[in-house]
């Protein structure tokens, strides 16, 4: 594995954004937007609820933590959506670039595009609404790692999806985290949900982490066996997401998919 | 480490290559091999297999049998090493559009492995003619200036195996020239072969030393283009092409 061939791919990352203000805004505006929103629903809730509830830490660290994930997917997805776009499929994969160095390129532009959008959202909930991330202690290195593991096998499965079905295929990837939300209990505890999607729940890594943050938010503490679940889990889904590209993409070199995916002329 | 390889092994070698979808098919038992210093045209009618095996060369499509060595490493086995060989442009596979010529040069110069990539630009740059749009956005310049990139895109890792599919098509008669006499001049001053398409039969006669006829899947003739219209008892190259498109079965049994 050659890495610079995976920082090619991060360079013209850096290239499109730096010309681009309809790229660089979606890395922090949107999230910026959903921190204040949330950060006001917050305020509001905490003025109608029993005193003594910190609502905060529950609410709105627990919007910052699923948009980071979010952003993580879509540092995945966007990055390989710019070779759909530009119909770049055909100069990208007759390279000596391996899938490997490919996907991990898509990876690496991931975490510096997701790493802005948390620093957004850290300074705008700190600055504006007093959220401090202090509060889950040595516990956020885990639960951030876990939702970024989880955030990259998404979007190492989207990016699948749509080299399978093709580009119009992406609109089953943008949903993707709105559909698991209400399994992963975001904003309430799973023992809220009928006991079929908790089942499902329990397949889900930030399940673990969002129980954990409302375990610390409450003054309880973390099982790290569960930290250790989701996080296992992430990483098999990292390998089971691998898996699907490598075999979707070896189906589309036996297909033709690769070559009429911008060769429209292709005999 | 890249392996020794004798003068004498082909840059290319395809051996009973064959592609089929279902009942289909589109290349069926097609053998050749293009030499160093050495351009060969690949020729024939829409439809008749010629993007297909440039294709399976370029590793983006895979051959239902057959074998594609470059400088004599297997494609099949060995898709990276064999890659780094090649280098291709074709009519429709543009450079990306909201890239600046010089940040497409130097995003696959590192994809390639190109050494002192700067320096390399910027001979390429002025070799093709493109120093004045170096940071110009590729999807904004016409089609022979794209075409230009592209081609210079193609030349980054001075590829023993250059792969043009109708790299003139949309070119003016001037650009048109001055395209085939760099490539002209890639084939004599280096060791790289050429694997060229083209419809345009005046072209393939002034560049290629060899040109291969396909038609539905299968090469039928083979030769030198000046000599090979009379050999087939053909006034040109264009009539030889027209009969091949249209009249197949009386080349495969004269």
């Amino acid at each position: 594995m050659r890495l610079s061939r995976a920082a090619a791919i991060v360079l013209r990352q850096f290239y499109l954004l730096r010309g681009s203000p309809s790229r660089i805004f979606p890395l922090f505006v949107w999230v910026a937007i959903d921190i204040v929103l949330w950060g006001f629903i917050t305020r509001y809730l905490g003025t109608i609820t029993a005193p003594g509830m910190d609502l905060l830490p529950a609410l709105l660290g627990a919007v910052l933590l699923w948009d980071f994930l979010t952003r993580v997917m879509q540092g995945v997805t966007t990055t390989f959506f710019e070779d759909v776009w530009s119909r770049n499929f055909l100069n990208v994969f007759a390279t000596p670039m391996s899938i490997r160095e490919y996907v991990l390129g898509l990876v690496l532009s991931s975490i510096a595009t997701s790493s802005v959008g948390l620093v957004v959202m850290l300074v705008v909930a700190g600055a504006v609404f007093g959220l401090s991330m202090a509060i889950y202690g040595v516990m956020l290195v885990p639960f951030l790692l876990v939702l970024f593991l989880f955030g990259i096998a998404l979007g190492i499965f989207g990016t699948a999806v749509v080299l399978r079905l093709g580009p119009s295929a992406e609109w089953f990837i943008w949903p993707i985290p709105a559909l698991l939300s209400p399994f992963v209990g975001v904003f309430y505890p799973l023992s809220t949900l009928p006991p079929w999607m908790q089942a499902l729940s329990r397949l889900l890594p930030p399940s673990y982490v969002f129980e954990g943050m409302r375990a610390i938010v409450a003054g309880g503490s973390v099982a790290w066996t569960n930290v250790f679940v989701g996080g296992g889990l992430a990483v098999l889904y990292i390998l089971l997401a691998g898996l699907f590209f490598s075999r979707i993409f070896k189906l589309a070199v036996r297909t033709g998919l690769i070559a009429r995916y911008s060769a429209e002329s292709v005999n | 480490m890249k392996p020794e390889v004798s003068p004498s092994t082909p840059v290319l070698a395809v051996r009973e290559l064959r592609k089929a979808y279902g009942d289909t098919v589109a290349v069926d038992g097609v053998s050749f091999e293009v030499a160093r210093n050495e351009i060969v045209g690949l020729l024939g009618p829409n439809g008749a297999g010629k993007t297909t095996t440039i294709n399976m060369v370029l590793g983006v499509l895979e051959p239902t049998a057959g074998s594609i060595h470059i400088q004599g490493v297997d494609l099949a086995r060995h898709r990276s090493q064999a890659l780094e060989f090649t280098n291709f442009a074709a009519v429709y596979a543009p450079l990306p559009g909201n890239l600046t010529v010089v940040q497409n040069l130097r995003y696959f110069g590192m994809i390639y492995g190109v050494r002192d990539i700067a320096t390399r630009i910027e001979q390429l740059l002025k070799e093709f003619d493109l120093e004045r749009f170096r940071d110009t956005k590729c999807g904004v310049l016409s089609s022979g200036e794209q075409t230009r990139v592209a081609l210079a895109k193609a030349m980054l890792n001075r590829p023993s195996l250059l792969l043009l599919d109708e790299p003139t098509a949309s070119l003016d008669p001037a650009t048109a020239r001055d395209i085939r006499a760099r490539i002209k001049d890639f084939t004599a001053k280096g060791t790289g072969g050429v694997l060229w398409t083209s419809h345009n039969m005046y072209e393939v006669e002034e560049v290629c030393d060899r040109v291969l006829f396909v038609s539905r899947g299968k090469v039928l003739l083979q030769g030198n283009p000046r000599t090979l219209p009379h050999e087939h008892g053909k006034q040109s190259l264009e009539e030889l092409f027209i009969t091949v498109a249209r009249e197949p079965l009386a080349l495969e049994h004269p």
